[in-house]
C-alpha cells in the first residue's frame, strides 16, 4: 500500500513549490554585486564633458546611483518620485545615463526635471555591464564604504521607497 | 450579438458538463441504467454547445469585431483571413476554448465508438471526461472569458504576434492539443477501471487505440512545432528545451511508455498498476503543461500573458484532478492484481526496462524544467537550466532505451535467453558497429557522440531488417501473401521504430556535420560553404499584406552549375512595428541549405548567415514515420469490431466482462494462430 | 586604325577589370576566425537577460550584442572560456549560464537523473526477482478446457 502513495506524495511536494512560485517573478535577475564594492569607473559628466564622476568621490557618504535613459519608458514612471526625493534632500542622488545621447538626455531632463546631483554618461554601456545592468531603470544603494547594499530592479515605487530604500538609507547613514 | 451567443453557449455547456460529470458516474456506482445512459446524449449536447461557442469566436475574428477585447488584442484589419481564424487560439482565452472544444470532440468520439464497452465503464469514462470539461469551462467563465466586451470598442486590433502569422500556427496548436487532450481518454479509462474495479486485458485492448491516436497527434504536433521553429526563427535551431517544449515532450515520453505498457497488459495481463499510473501520469503532465504556460511561474517564449489569479485556479484544478486520481490510485491499485509470470529475461522485462527509462527521462526533464523554481522558492538564488543540461542528461538515458528497441521485439514473451538473443542479433550488431566507425571517417569527422548516434540508428535499422525477415520467413506462396498475413499492428511497430532510427540518424548527422558562416556581402559577392557557392544578388524591397520586407537573393551553385535560389527576407510588421526574419531554405533529404539576412551595414553590404545542415529533414521525416506507424497500429483488424459480434455481445449481460473478452477472440483467433505458426 | 584598335582594347580591358572586380569573395563578418569560434561557442551557452528565452548567440537585443562584443574582446586577449564565464557570472549571477554550475545547491539537479535511474534499475530488478518466485500459471482442468473450446467455437 505504501509504495502506491509515493506518486501522490511527490505530486503534493511539487504543488507546494508551484504555489510558492506563483508569488515569484522568474524574470527578475538578482544582482551578485550586493554586498560587494561598487565597481570603479570614471565617466564624463552629462553637462560638463571635461569633468568626470567616479564612485571614489562618494566615499564616506551614503548615496543612490540611478541608471536611466531618455529612451526608457519605465523611467518616466519613477522620475516624478526621484524629483520629489531630490527636493527632500534626504540622500544624494546620482544618475548614470545608459546608452544615450547627450542631446536627448538633456532634453529629457529639461522636460521632466533634473533630480540628479550629477549625471555620468555611459554611452557604450560598458560600465552598465560592470554593474550588471540588464534593463533600465535600475537603482543602487551604496554605503559609506562604497559597498552596494541594495539593488532595485525596475522603477522605484512609493512603496519600495518608503518600505525598503529609505529605512535602509537611514540605517546606513547612522553607522 | 454573436459573442453573447457564444458566451451563453459556454454557460449551457458548463451545465451539461456538470450533469455529464456526475450523473453517469453515480449511475454506474448504483447500477442505474437510465442515469448511465445519460452520458451519451450529454456528451453530444456538450460538443454541440462548445462547438457553437467556438464558431461564434471564429466568426467574431473573421468579421473583425474589435468590440470583443480578446479579438482586439490578437487581430487586426490587415491580418489575412487564415491568420484571423488561427488567431482564435493565439492568446490565452481562445486557446482554452480550443482545449475545451477538442476535449468535447474526444468525448463525443468516445461516446460514438464505445458500443462494445460495458455500460458502466462507458458511463464512468464519459463522466470523468465531463468533469475535466467542467474545470476548463469554469476556468474560462470565471477568469478567462474570450467573449468579454471591450468598452469602448477598439478602432482596430493590436495584431497577432508576427511570429505566429504563419501556416505553422494553423497546424501546430490544434495538432498538439489533439494530443494533449487525447490523453484524457486514456486517463478516463484508467480512472473508470480504478472506480469499477475491473482492470484486465479487455480494458487494455479498449484503451489502446485511443491512446495511440492521441500519441500520433502529439507526435505530429511536436514535430510541427520543431519544424516551424526551424524555418521561422532564422537560426536553424529545431529544439531548445524551452519550458513549454518540455511541457509537450514529457507527456510524449510517458505516452510512449504507456503505449508499450498497454501492449503488455493486453497480451499478458501484466503491469496493470504501472499502466494505470502511466495513464494518469501522461494526462497529468498535459495538465501541468497547461499550468506552466499560463501561470507566470516560468519564463518561456510560449508563455501567455500571465495573471496569478489564473495560475491559482489551474493549480487548484491540478490538485483536484491529479491529486484525486493519484489518491484513487493509492487506494485501489493494490486490488488490481498482478498478472502473468515472466522471467528476468523476456519481452516483458525488456518492455518494463524501456518504461523505466522513459519514465526516468520524463522525470529528469521535469526536474530540469522546475529546478530554477525550486531554488528560487527556497531562496537559494536564481539559476538557468538550458540545453547544455538537458543534452547532457537526456542522451545517456535514451541510449539504453534505443538499444533495447532492437532486442525487445525479437525476445520471446514470458521467457527468453540472452545467448539466444545475442546469437540472433550478432549480424545486426556487427553492421551497426562497423557503420558507426567507418561512416564518419568517410565523411571526414569522428567524435564519440557521432559514433554513438550512428551505432544506435543503424542498430535499430539492422535489427528491424532481421526482425522483418524472420517474421516473413514461411512456407506461404508469395511475399505479398506472407506480408498480408502479418497483422498491421506489427507493421506499425516496425515502422514506428524505424521512424525513431531515422530521427536519431538525422539528429546525429546534423549535429555532427553541420556548418555555418557569417559574412558581409555586397551585391555580387560570393561566399563558399560545404562545396557550394552562394552569390549575393542584392536586396529588393517588397510589400506584403501587413508588412514591408527586404528580400535578399542568393544564387546557389556547385561546380559552376546553378542549383537553387535562396530568398531570405527581413520583414517589418507595421502594426506592432516588429521586425522578423524569414529564412531562405532549400530543403532536400540529403541536406538543407539555409540562409538568413542579418543587418544592413554601412557600405550597402548586408550581414548574411549561411548554414549547411546535412540530413536535418530526417528529423521530421522520422517523426512522420512514427506517426504513420501509430496509425497503422490503430487500423489493425482487431479494433474494427464486426457487426455480427456486436449483436452477439448485446445479448450477453453487463457483468460478464470476461465472457466478452472470450467471445471477441474469434475475430482475433485467426491472427493469433497465424502468429504462432509464423514464429515457429 | 591602330589607335582605334588600341582605344577599343583599353576600353575592353577596363571593362573586364570592373566585371572581375565586382565578383568578390564575401568577407567574414568578423576578421579573426579562431576568436569568433570561441565567441560563438560561449554565446551559445549564455542566456540573454533581456529576452530570457534565447542564448546571446541568437538574440537580437542590444545587450546581447554588447555582451558578445565584450566576450570578443576578452577572447582576443586570450582569456579562457572559464575566465570569461566567471567574468559574466560576477556581474549577472548564475542566471546567465544555461549550463548550471555544479555547486551544493545543484547537486540534486545534476545527480538527480542518475540517482533516479539507479532507483529505477533497483526497483526493476527487485520486481523481476519477485515475479520469478511467483507460482507458475495453473494448468486448467479437462472440463474447463472443454468450456473454453465451446465458447471459442460459438462464433
Amino acid at each position: 500500500m505504501k509504495r502506491f502513495l509515493l506518486p501522490l506524495i511527490i505530486f503534493l511536494v511539487m504543488v507546494g513549490f508551484l504555489a510558492v512560485g506563483l508569488h515569484l517573478d522568474p524574470r527578475e535577475v538578482p544582482s551578485p554585486l550586493v554586498g560587494k564594492p561598487a565597481p570603479a569607473f570614471d565617466l564624463p559628466l552629462l553637462d560638463q564633458p571635461e569633468k568626470t564622476f567616479s564612485p571614489k568621490q562618494m566615499l564616506g557618504q551614503v548615496w543612490l546611483l540611478n541608471v536611466w535613459a531618455s529612451w526608457c519608458v519605465a523611467c518616466r514612471e519613477e522620475h516624478p518620485l526621484l524629483v520629489a526625493l531630490s527636493k527632500a534632500k534626504l540622500v544624494p542622488l546620482y544618475g548614470m545615463d545608459y546608452k544615450d545621447t547627450r542631446a536627448e538626455a538633456q532634453q529629457w531632463l529639461n522636460e521632466g526635471g533634473n533630480p540628479y546631483e550629477a549625471n555620468a554618461m555611459d554611452i557604450d554601456g560598458r560600465v552598465g555591464i560592470d554593474y550588471g545592468v540588464y534593463g533600465v531603470p535600475e537603482t543602487y544603494v551604496i554605503d559609506k564604504s562604497g559597498m552596494i547594499v541594495y539593488k532595485q530592479i525596475g522603477p522605484i515605487t512609493e512603496q519600495v521607497l518608503s518600505n525598503k530604500i529609505m529605512p535602509l538609507v537611514e540605517r546606513l547613514q547612522a553607522q | 450579438m454573436i459573442p453573447e451567443i457564444g458566451h451563453f453557449s459556454l454557460i449551457l455547456a458548463l451545465l451539461v458538463a456538470l450533469i455529464l460529470g456526475s450523473v453517469p458516474i453515480i449511475g454506474a456506482a448504483r447500477g442505474n441504467a437510465v442515469w448511465m445512459e445519460l452520458a451519451r446524449p450529454a456528451a453530444r449536447a456538450q460538443f454541440f454547445l462548445i462547438a457553437t461557442a467556438f464558431i461564434c469566436l471564429a466568426y467574431t475574428f473573421a468579421s473583425k469585431d474589435y468590440s470583443v477585447g480578446y479579438v482586439a488584442s490578437n487581430s487586426n484589419s490587415k491580418l489575412p483571413l487564415q491568420f484571423r481564424i488561427a488567431a482564435v487560439w493565439g492568446g490565452h482565452e481562445g486557446s482554452l476554448l480550443l482545449w475545451a472544444m477538442i476535449l468535447s470532440i474526444w468525448t463525443v468520439a468516445v461516446s460514438v465508438f464505445s458500443k462494445h464497452l460495458p455500460d458502466d465503464m462507458r458511463a464512468r469514462i464519459l463522466g470523468v471526461m465531463g468533469l475535466i470539461s467542467v474545470g476548463f469551462l469554469l476556468f474560462m467563465l470565471v477568469v478567462s472569458n474570450p467573449f468579454e466586451r471591450l468598452i469602448p470598442a477598439a478602432l482596430d486590433g493590436r495584431d497577432l504576434n508576427p511570429l505566429l502569422q504563419d501556416p505553422g500556427m494553423i497546424f501546430h496548436p490544434p495538432m498538439l492539443y489533439m494530443g494533449y487532450v487525447g490523453f484524457s481518454v486514456a486517463f478516463a479509462f484508467a480512472i473508470a477501471a480504478l472506480l469499477g474495479g475491473q482492470l484486465d486485458s479487455a480494458w487494455a485492448r479498449w484503451s489502446r487505440p485511443w491512446t495511440t491516436m492521441a500519441w500520433v497527434f502529439l507526435t505530429l504536433g511536436i514535430m510541427g512545432g520543431s519544424n516551424w521553429a526551424y524555418y521561422e526563427l532564422g537560426w536553424g535551431g529545431w529544439w531548445f528545451w524551452d519550458a513549454v517544449e518540455n511541457a509537450s515532450f514529457m507527456p510524449w515520453l510517458v505516452g510512449t511508455a504507456l503505449i508499450h505498457s498497454l501492449a503488455v497488459t493486453e497480451k499478458r495481463g501484466s503491469f496493470k498498476a504501472w499502466t494505470v499510473l502511466l495513464a494518469i501520469g501522461a494526462f497529468s503532465l498535459s495538465l501541468l503543461g497547461t499550468f506552466l504556460v499560463r501561470s507566470g511561474v516560468l519564463t518561456s517564449v510560449h508563455a501567455f500573458a500571465t495573471d496569478p489569479r489564473r495560475g491559482l485556479f489551474i493549480l487548484v484544478f491540478l490538485v483536484v484532478v491529479i491529486g484525486g486520481s493519484l489518491a484513487l490510485f493509492a487506494w485501489r491499485a493494490p486490488t488490481v492484481g498482478r498478472g502473468g509470470k515472466f522471467s528476468v529475461i523476456s519481452r516483458e522485462s525488456f518492455l518494463l526496462a524501456n518504461n523505466v527509462l522513459l519514465a526516468v527521462a520524463a522525470m529528469s526533464v521535469l526536474l530540469g524544467t522546475l529546478y530554477p523554481l525550486f531554488l528560487d522558492a527556497l531562496g537559494l538564488g536564481k539559476i538557468s537550466v538550458g540545453p547544455p543540461y538537458f543534452d547532457t542528461v537526456f542522451v545517456p538515458l535514451m541510449t539504453p532505451a534505443l538499444f533495447l528497441m532492437g532486442i525487445g521485439p525479437i525476445a520471446r514473451w514470458k521467457n527468453a535467453t540472452l545467448p539466444e538473443l545475442a546469437m540472433r542479433l550478432r549480424w545486426a550488431f556487427a553492421v551497426s558497429v562497423a557503420t558507426a566507425l567507418v561512416l564518419p571517417l568517410l565523411l571526414g569527422h569522428w567524435t564519440p557522440m557521432i559514433g554513438l548516434g550512428l551505432f544506435l540508428a543503424f542498430w535499430i535499422f539492422a535489427s528491424s531488417v532481421h526482425l522483418v525477415r524472420q517474421r516473413l520467413a514461411g512456407d506461404r506462396a508469395t511475399l505479398l501473401a506472407r506480408m498480408k498475413s502479418v497483422p498491421r499492428a506489427w507493421w506499425g511497430m516496425v515502422i514506428a521504430h524505424i521512424g525513431i532510427a531515422v530521427f536519431t540518424l538525422g539528429v546525429t548527422v546534423v549535429k555532427g556535420f553541420e556548418s555555418e558562416i557569417a559574412v558581409r556581402m555586397l551585391p555580387g559577392d560570393v561566399a563558399h560553404l560545404a562545396g557550394y557557392d552562394f552569390k549575393f544578388e542584392g536586396v529588393q524591397d517588397s510589400i506584403g499584406a501587413n508588412y514591408t520586407a527586404s528580400r535578399g537573393q542568393l544564387r546557389v551553385s556547385k561546380n559552376g552549375v546553378e542549383r537553387t535560389v535562396l530568398s531570405p527576407e527581413k520583414r517589418l510588421y507595421t502594426v506592432q512595428n516588429m521586425p522578423m526574419t524569414e529564412a531562405g531554405i532549400s530543403p532536400a533529404l540529403i541536406h538543407d541549405l539555409y540562409a538568413s539576412l542579418g543587418e544592413p551595414l554601412e557600405d550597402g553590404a548586408w550581414s548574411v548567415r549561411i548554414y549547411h545542415k546535412p540530413m536535418v529533414e530526417w528529423i521530421w521525416a522520422g517523426a512522420v514515420l512514427m506517426a504513420l506507424g501509430g496509425l497503422l497500429a490503430i487500423s489493425d483488424r482487431r479494433y474494427r469490431v464486426r457487426r455480427k459480434n456486436l449483436t452477439e455481445e448485446k445479448a450477453v449481460t453487463k457483468k460478464s466482462v470476461v465472457k466478452k473478452a472470450v467471445v471477441k477472440k474469434p475475430a482475433a483467433k485467426k491472427t493469433v494462430t497465424k502468429k504462432v505458426s509464423a514464429k515457429v | 586604325m591602330k589607335l582605334n584598335l588600341l582605344v577599343r582594347f583599353m576600353i575592353g580591358f577596363f571593362l573586364l577589370q570592373s566585371v572581375l572586380a565586382s565578383a568578390e569573395e564575401a568577407r567574414p563578418l568578423q576578421a579573426n576566425v579562431v576568436v569568433e569560434a570561441q565567441v560563438q561557442r560561449l554565446s551559445e551557452e549564455l542566456r540573454c537577460l533581456v529576452c530570457q528565452n534565447q542564448t546571446i548567440a541568437d538574440s537580437h537585443a542590444e545587450l546581447a550584442q554588447d555582451l558578445k562584443q565584450e566576450i570578443r574582446e576578452m577572447a582576443a586577449k586570450g582569456m579562457t572560456d572559464q575566465a570569461i564565464i566567471d567574468y559574466l557570472v560576477a556581474r549577472y549571477g548564475d542566471f546567465v549560464r544555461y549550463r548550471p554550475p555544479m555547486k551544493s545547491s545543484t547537486y540534486l539537479l545534476w545527480l538527480g537523473p542518475f540517482v533516479l535511474l539507479i532507483f529505477g534499475a533497483i526497483g526493476l530488478v527487485m520486481m523481476l526477482r519477485r515475479r520469478e518466485k511467483m507460482p507458475a500459471d495453473k494448468p486448467i482442468s479437462q472440463t474447463e478446457a472443454r468450456k473454453v473450446r465451446e465458447l471459442l467455437d460459438k462464433e
